[in-house]
């Protein structure tokens, strides 16, 4: 028995990429999740739990009940000064002008041809801007920062802090029983947020910034926390009766159900926003007065279209089509799968692919190449499971 | 009638010239939740080391080799519909395919239970 070769590629798979050391790194948490049961495996350079009791079970736990994840091999950055607006609605398209305290978006950093270097959620503090950015690609972003903020913007790495999601219709009962308290007068309690909200908390007396987002397309929150005080948080969260730890493999099938991209996988600095999906991320005044790296290419996109979207396909049978795949329309090359699997919703298999626009809209068949078969696949609408944010 | 194990994870038990094979239930537990099983086609003639089947699990797809050559006879037709079997039985229930030994030689280079359980301590 051994994996097979069909997602093996090196360079797509963050566990091989170059930041990767010999021996990976242990999180804040590293002793809590052995405690809990977990597989732990080598991901963007950490030792991270795939999976506690199973990842179906997990994952279907976190779409009926809340799952506890540990995310804090994500980059926490901060950006303050006057001027960071400008500063970094030059790399990112944005309108963060129009970002009010206390709100978040979904962003990405661009190269100058408009290829994705990253995605990303910013979300204003109020005196400074919080950007969290993956895990595999945070010393690259870092990086690219360093070199493209002005000198009297401040760029902080908060590698002191820990990031837990708790995401699932219940999460908000959970997190209101912790007795959190507002940082400031007049902010709401957590449960008063809505989703991409942010606000900062006190949890007998240690800070946290709570935002209510996350990756999995539940209702739920991402919660930043530092890293002494991650464990007790970790413990009394997880003693609430709707919450249960989750790993990385149920993470990776709850985003894949939501239709959200995972980069290095389903985005690369090889794709665009455009086809990619992610139009909704480079708002009407951005468009108009451009100002981000690969302005030009992308509004031209914009305007004209693109060759190949990203696309969701619903697999019929049960056996799954993986990063790497041949999507064909008859006997023609019509594009490749970026990411899938098995979906535990579903009880089918999912995947999104990149695929030729023509063939993109939702109820075109195709066929999808998996070790020599012909798997029959239909392109559906994402998510392939309805969002249910609290808006 | 007696079993034996592969370094690959398969286990296969002999009787007569019958061979049953399967993956050990510590593979299963690598695996993790079992989701589709590609199974031979009766009649099928394996070289022993040829990829026969693959096992689909949430997290991958996984080769399985057969311990041993010849033709199969028959397949776990209860793993169409309970792939899950794998993760529940793996060395009984979830059993994979069966098949009529053309060479029951090949057996000596395998391991017994005992053999298995000291090398998958090692790892």
């Amino acid at each position: 028995m051994s994996e097979t070769n069909d997602n093996d590629d090196p360079e797509t798979r963050p566990e091989t990429r170059p930041e990767t050391r010999a021996e990976p790194l242990a999180l804040p948490l590293d002793a809590w999740h052995r405690a809990k049961g977990a597989r732990m495996v080598a991901f963007a350079g950490y030792a991270m739990p795939v999976q506690y009791e199973g990842i179906i079970a997990e994952h279907l736990w976190t779409r009926e009940s809340a799952g506890l994840f540990d995310v804090s091999h994500m980059g926490q950055l901060t950006v303050a000064g006057e001027g960071a607006v400008a500063a970094l609605e030059a790399l990112m398209p944005g309108d963060l002008q129009a970002l009010k305290p206390g709100r978040m978006r979904y962003s990405l950093l661009l190269d100058e041809s408009g290829g994705i270097l990253d995605d990303l959620m910013i979300t204003n503090r109020g005196d400074h801007f919080y950007v969290v950015v993956n895990g595999a690609t945070k010393w690259d972003d870092i990086g690219h920062l360093r070199e493209h903020l002005p000198d009297d913007i401040t760029l902080n790495h908060l590698d002191e802090h820990g990031l837990l999601a708790l995401q699932g219709p219940k999460a908000a009962a959970a997190l209101g029983r912790l007795g959190l308290t507002p940082a400031s007068g007049g902010m709401p309690m957590p449960d008063g947020l809505k989703f991409m909200q942010a606000a900062a908390f006190f949890w007998e007396g240690k800070p946290l910034g709570i935002s209510r987002s996350g990756y999995t397309g539940e209702d739920g929150f991402e919660i930043s926390v530092r890293a002494g005080d991650i464990a007790a948080l970790a413990d009394a969260l997880a003693a609430q009766p709707e919450v249960r730890p989750v790993g990385l493999g149920a993470r990776d099938s709850l985003r894949l159900e939501a239709g959200l991209p995972l980069y290095g996988h389903d985005l690369s600095e090889k794709t665009d926003p455009v086809s990619a999906g992610l139009a909704f991320a480079i708002p009407k005044r951005r468009r108009a007065d451009g100002g981000f790296p690969g302005a030009g290419r992308i509004v031209q996109l914009l305007a004209g279209g693109v060759p190949a979207l990203r696309a969701g396909l619903a697999l019929d049978g049960r056996m799954a089509a993986r990063e790497g795949a041949v999507v064909l329309s008859g006997d023609r090359e019509v594009g490749a799968v970026t990411s899938g699997g098995f979906s535990p919703s579903l009880q089918r298999p999912i995947a999104m692919a990149y695929v030729e626009a023509a063939l993109a809209a939702p109820g075109t068949r195709l066929e999808i190449d998996v070790r020599g078969k012909r798997l029959a696949a239909m392109v559906v609408p994402l998510p392939f499971v309805p969002h249910r944010y609290h808006r | 009638m007696s079993r034996y194990f592969t370094r690959d994870h398969e286990w296969i038990e002999v009787e007569g010239d019958t061979g049953t094979v399967g993956i050990t239930d510590y593979a299963q537990g690598q695996l993790g939740d079992i989701t589709f099983v590609e199974l031979p086609a009766a009649g099928q003639a394996v070289k022993k080391g040829d990829s026969v089947s693959v096992v689909d699990s949430v997290k991958a797809a996984s080769d399985i080799y057969t311990p041993a050559s010849g033709a199969v006879t028959d397949v776990n037709h209860a793993l169409a519909d309970e792939p899950e079997l794998v993760n529940a039985d793996a060395e009984a229930g979830g059993w994979l395919y069966r098949l009529k030994l053309s060479d029951p030689g090949e057996l000596g280079g395998l391991m017994d239970r005992a053999g298995y359980e000291e090398y998958v301590g090692g790892l």
